[in-house]
């Protein structure tokens, strides 16, 4: 009959309307400054740099290769390179960025910077409460803000720490037998070119005595 | 003691007005009066607008299953507060191709159409500012001038979402505007006057145990659930708040509006429901009358504000539960069922009228208006078996 489905949705629309009084699981919302709901582990907002060790500045992971600020679309990264040269994680030699800022009211979170650093040294981090009454400084964030120990990344993203601590402890281990190896070689080639000294140091008179 | 609670404002009006005429010139205390009798309508109906868009927006949320605004004062209710002073405050931007004059006065006159009109609504009894003997004529007279201020707000917006919204305004009003006259008018062929205050005086007797209301009549049911559906449109409303039409021309004809002028269509909107909702008590729900002759202790005007409360939450909860019309349905609805419906029922009250006291009149007014909804709605709104949907080239 018609109107049927307007008393249908009527009756509906009053069920919810008494039953949010009275049960509250009906209630979808959450009351945010007060409760907040369980963030899902993928969650990201704005990317922060990963430091391994206790001081932020030297455990720096980052080596200043510049390929997230050119990968980075909304170009809100901004680094400068150091003239001098520490060693990272693995021992080796590198760069470090004496300036790395990003402006959060650029970035987009779209985590580009992630999937193409080499080096696992930028994550997206799940903060979000980046409010601020300066909207120009305010969100320009530098290295120091930036920096989050790798204890704070296990921390918000477990699955992907513990991927990525893998990811390094095989480059480390290669590194190490890569270095091992190169030793190895270096032995052997010192104990070749010793036993080609030994070998050839009888013969060496014999082209002194042809002449 | 309940009738001096009953005519306490009628009492306090005519002292103030004893004390004020030992001062002021007899000349002038006529207009003292009218001022007098319109003072409290200028705080009453604002004040109720202020608490009806907080109870508006927490019964919307409670029918969406949440919980709605709670953050200011109490439970949220001074929440129409933090809302005017935003409106206050905000920069007033008035379009540099705007019409300024008339892009200005719209929404003035836009809120004295939707006051004026409670110049001859009784919310209690001897309470009515002005009773003159057409009231209900005048009511729709001036009503019909919030048409005039939609277009001014949309044609000197110079905006095409403005315009668009204000023909589409224009457009639904008008042929809303008949079925709202029509189905009154079966209330003045019975009552046989335009007087409001007449009209509520016909109905307060009893019959048995409802009251001689003319909703519990087979006509004035019919009038009544007619009424509401062209009311809503006429208010702009969802389902039919197709002028405003947020997803699809923004806001409409106020879409060039910012700050307090904002602020005033939607005082106007509200107004308005509250002025047509009084409409509607008067003319089918039995006024400023107690349902039952053991309820008369609570105060008439009580009653009327009682009731008033009720038609706002049917408005906020058919707002909750209604999707928005599509325009071919908004004029097919208008035009093929609501006005074919209305003239039936204006023979079914005719009907009713001559056919004397009995429960023969129950039958033949009651079977008229029945069978010309079964016979309109039927064709007109059955849902068509249309098969199972076919996609060409998604499978």
């Amino acid at each position: 009959m018609l109107g049927e489905g307007i008393i249908k949705g009527m009756a509906e629309t009053a069920r919810n309307f008494l039953g949010s009084y009275v049960s509250a699981e009906r209630l979808t919302t959450v009351q945010y400054p007060e409760e907040r709901s369980v963030q899902i582990e993928n969650a990201r907002q704005f990317p922060f740099l990963v430091f391994d060790g206790d001081d932020p500045m030297k455990g720096l992971r980052c080596v200043a290769c510049q390929i997230c600020e050119k990968e980075c679309p909304p170009k809100c990264i901004y680094i400068v390179k150091s003239k001098d040269k520490r060693a990272d994680y693995k021992g080796q030699m590198q760069l470090y960025p004496t300036t790395f800022n990003i402006d959060l009211s650029v970035c987009m979170s779209c985590g580009i910077c992630v999937e193409v650093c080499p080096f696992e040294s930028i994550k997206m981090n799940t903060e979000f409460e980046l409010s601020t009454t300066d909207r120009f400084g305010g969100l320009l964030v530098n290295k120091h803000q930036l920096a989050k120990s790798n204890d704070h990344y296990r921390k918000i993203h477990p699955t992907d720490a513990s991927s990525s601590d893998a990811a390094l402890a095989v480059e480390v281990a290669k590194a190490q037998a890569k270095a091992k190896a190169d030793v190895e070689a270096k032995a052997k080639a010192a104990a070749e070119a010793k036993a080609k000294a030994v070998a050839a140091t009888p013969v060496a008179p014999q082209p002194v005595a042809a002449t | 003691m309940t009738d001096s609670l009953d005519q306490i404002f009628v009492f306090v009006k005519h002292w103030l007005l004893d004390q004020l005429a030992n001062v002021l010139p007899p000349a002038i205390m006529p207009l003292v009066s009218s001022v007098m009798s319109l003072l409290p309508v200028l705080v009453v109906f604002p004040s109720l607008f202020a608490l009806t868009t907080v109870f508006e927006r927490k019964g919307l949320g409670r029918i969406q299953n949440r919980y709605g605004p709670n953050r200011v004062g109490p439970f949220g209710f001074l929440q129409f507060a933090a809302d005017g002073i935003k409106a206050i405050i905000k920069e007033d931007v008035v379009p540099r191709a705007a019409d300024k004059v008339v892009h200005f006065i719209a929404p003035v006159i836009l809120v004295i159409t939707a006051l004026t009109v409670y110049a001859v609504l009784p919310f209690g009894r001897n309470m009515v500012a002005a009773d003159f003997d057409a009231g209900l004529l005048f009511f729709f007279a001036v009503g019909a001038a919030s048409e005039l201020a939609v277009f001014m707000a949309g044609w000197s917006s110079r905006n095409k979402y403005a315009l668009l919204g204000a023909m589409r305004a224009v457009a639904q009003m008008v042929s809303y505007e008949i079925p709202l006259i029509l189905s009154s008018v079966a209330v003045v062929m019975i009552t046989g006057t335009l007087s409001l205050p007449k009209i509520v005086a016909a109905q307060s007797t009893h019959a048995g145990l409802l009251p001689d209301w003319f909703v519990f009549t087979p006509w004035g049911f019919a009038g009544f659930i007619l009424f509401l559906i062209a009311a809503n449109a006429e208010l702009n409303r969802s389902p039919f708040d197709l002028p405003e039409g947020e997803s699809e021309i923004i806001a409409g004809y106020f879409i060039e509006y910012s700050g307090f002028k904002f602020a005033l269509f939607f005082l106007a909107e509200y107004l308005s429901m509250f002025a047509l909702s009084g409409l509607g008590i008067t003319l089918f729900l039995g006024g400023w009358n107690a349902p039952f002759a053991a309820l008369e202790f609570i105060p008439s005007w009580a009653w009327f504000f009682i009731k008033l409360l009720t038609m706002i939450f049917m408005f906020i909860w058919t707002r909750g539960t209604l999707p928005r019309l599509r325009q071919d349905q908004l004029m097919n609805l208008a035009w093929k069922f609501m006005i074919p419906m209305v003239l039936v029922n204006l023979v079914a009250a005719a009907v009713w009228h001559f056919t004397g006291p009995g429960i023969t009149r129950w039958f033949t007014s009651g079977a008229l208006v029945l069978g010309a909804y079964m016979l309109l709605g039927k064709p007109q709104f059955e849902s068509k078996d249309i098969g199972k949907r076919t996609y060409r080239f998604a499978d």
